[in-house]
């Protein structure tokens, strides 16, 4: 593999006195789509908040050869790392296009902030009707959905995805997926999803890192994790 | 009936109380930006304001016209807002609500030291703002002062509505007001934004207390105690969590409260207060979330 977009060595966090990851090393090369797999409590969304900066961590984070272990979220979105989070992040007091607007706030390019948001409602028509809208009386399939949205208006080099599947119907997480795979092929976006649903996450995925208590537990590319025993028999369930 | 009624009484005393009702909305807004921020009322809102007017008073009497005054304290306000903010919220960011309630008390004792300890206790004047003679209007006769006081309130709430509503800065303010976590995630410096909030409130008290001042023939260290019970009366009223609420229920309780004391003669000027006390009972009890507040609805 090639330079490294982005590379976790042993990295460690906690919430107050309770340690959540306990050494996680991963990597995620340009243009991949990369999951991370576990059970609850596994420490897949902590992964993610390390990696944004919106947990305390210890351990080696770099991306595009830059430390950012010590980078407040702030500062990695200004990096280009746009975080989806779980629960979608969706500021629902605010309208849909403010919601838009926000997610190119670090942004100085009017001009690439516009053409930006003529591609992304491009993959999201109906957001444009729907603009002035609270965010919070969107459904949830379209809050998930407006998050996305609201992510690729960074124009990110990285996006992390927290459970993107999380209390919507299997028809809306086919679409999101299939918009995420669109991104990936179309535009070399990099991804790095974290799901439950293991299934989803092999199939969308070129690689996969199973996680289990805050610790790597097994990786390897997602059609070989598909066919392992262990994997299949605690994740895929069959 | 043995009198008439005298309608031109009634406007004048309408207008009156919009004037006073006015710079109430001022303290109002500014206790509500911060409440929506910081999810507390800061009870040292008006002694910051009274410390303003205490800056303006030095600089009229070092020679600078009040207008001079006036935007110079504007600005200083502005910055010792996010001053106090970066110096004494900030450490508590994160402490549970009553922690910087606390802390807000203290700073009531605070400022209020501060301008004891730098002014005499003597007490002071500022020259009138705006002319003292009446104007006519439809044959009532108004004081340009009061009708002054009205734009220059209403003025400065526009323009903290535009600001809000319509500039980049003012989404991220609202951002990191509404949902602050999901805010970073974007970008955006939310405990800037919430600094940036105070200093904006404390420009808007320092306006209140420089229009209040004047209006009186002296004043001392205790000059905002009323007014910030009014503000705090008009923002209850209005509810606490909207701006629009603040500036409405602060107006209504100005026109209120005087038409109160002036037709109901045991109110007089003395139990001006205590009625705007009586609305703020009322509204606690009758509907908490104030005339344009909103019953937080979630879905989850």
């Amino acid at each position: 593999m090639t330079e490294a977009l982005l590379e976790l060595e042993d990295v460690e966090a906690r919430y107050g006195q309770v340690k959540a990851l306990h050494g996680v090393t991963l990597e995620v090369a340009e243009g991949e789509i990369v999951a991370v797999l576990g059970a609850n409590g596994a420490g897949k969304t902590t992964t993610l908040r390390a990696i944004s900066g919106l947990v305390s961590r210890e351990g080696g984070i770099r991306f595009a050869g830059k430390s950012i272990a010590r980078r407040s979220p702030e500062a990695t979105t200004r990096l280009g790392i746009a975080h989806v989070p779980e629960g979608r992040g969706t500021l629902s007091g605010l309208s849909v296009r403010e919601n838009l607007r926000l997610g190119a706030y670090v942004r100085r390019d009017r001009a690439g902030v516009r053409e930006d948001e003529g591609r992304v409602l491009g993959y999201f028509p109906w957001l444009e009707d729907r603009a002035d809208q609270r965010a919070g009386t969107l459904s949830g399939g379209e809050q998930q959905m407006l998050a996305l949205a609201r992510a690729l208006m960074l124009r990110p080099r990285l996006l992390l995805l927290d459970e993107p599947s999380l209390g919507l119907a299997p028809k809306v997480v086919a679409e999101i997926f299939r918009i995420v795979a669109e991104l990936n092929e179309r535009e070399g976006l990099t991804v790095l999803v974290v799901e439950q649903n293991a299934n989803l996450a092999l199939e969308a995925s070129s690689r996969a890192y199973v996680l289990e208590v805050g610790r790597v537990a097994l990786s390897g590319s997602s059609p070989e994790l598909r066919r392992d025993e262990s994997v299949r028999r605690s994740y895929l369930g069959y | 009936m043995l009198l008439a009624f005298d309608w031109s009484q009634l406007a004048q005393q309408t207008v009156i109380g919009l004037s006073s009702g006015a710079l109430w909305a001022l303290l109002a807004l500014a206790i509500v930006l911060i409440y929506r921020s910081t999810g507390v009322v800061n009870f040292a809102q008006g002694e910051m304001a009274m410390l303003s007017t205490f800056v303006a008073w030095s600089l009229v009497h070092h020679g600078f016209s009040f207008w001079e005054a006036f935007f110079a304290t504007v600005a200083l306000s502005f910055c010792g807002g996010v001053g106090i903010e970066r110096a004494v919220i900030r450490p508590v960011e994160r402490a549970p609500v009553l922690t910087i309630v606390i802390v807000t008390l203290g700073l009531v004792f605070v400022v209020d030291g501060i301008a004891r300890w730098g002014w005499t206790a003597e007490t002071k004047s500022l020259p009138n703002a705006f002319s003292t003679r009446p104007i006519q209007i439809a044959g009532v006769a108004f004081s340009i002062q009061d009708l002054g006081n009205i734009a220059v309130s209403i003025g400065l709430v526009l323009l903290i509505g535009v600001l809000f509503r319509y500039t980049k800065l003012g989404l991220a303010l609202r951002a990191a007001a509404i949902n602050p976590q999901e805010s970073r995630l974007l970008g955006v410096r939310v405990s800037w934004m919430i600094a940036i909030g105070w200093g904006l409130a404390a420009a808007l008290g320092a306006v209140a207390g420089m229009l209040t001042a004047p209006a009186l023939a002296s004043f001392d260290q205790n000059l905002m105690q009323p007014v910030l019970l009014y503000a705090l009366a008009g923002a209850v009223l209005g509810g606490l969590e909207s701006p629009v609420g603040a500036v409405v229920g602060s107006l209504l309780l100005g026109v209120f409260v005087n038409l109160v004391g002036t037709y109901v003669d045991w109110v007089g000027n003395d139990l001006r207060l205590p009625v705007a006390l009586a609305v703020i009972l009322g509204v606690l009890l009758i509907k908490p979330a104030g005339l344009f507040g909103r019953t937080a609805v979630r879905r989850v």
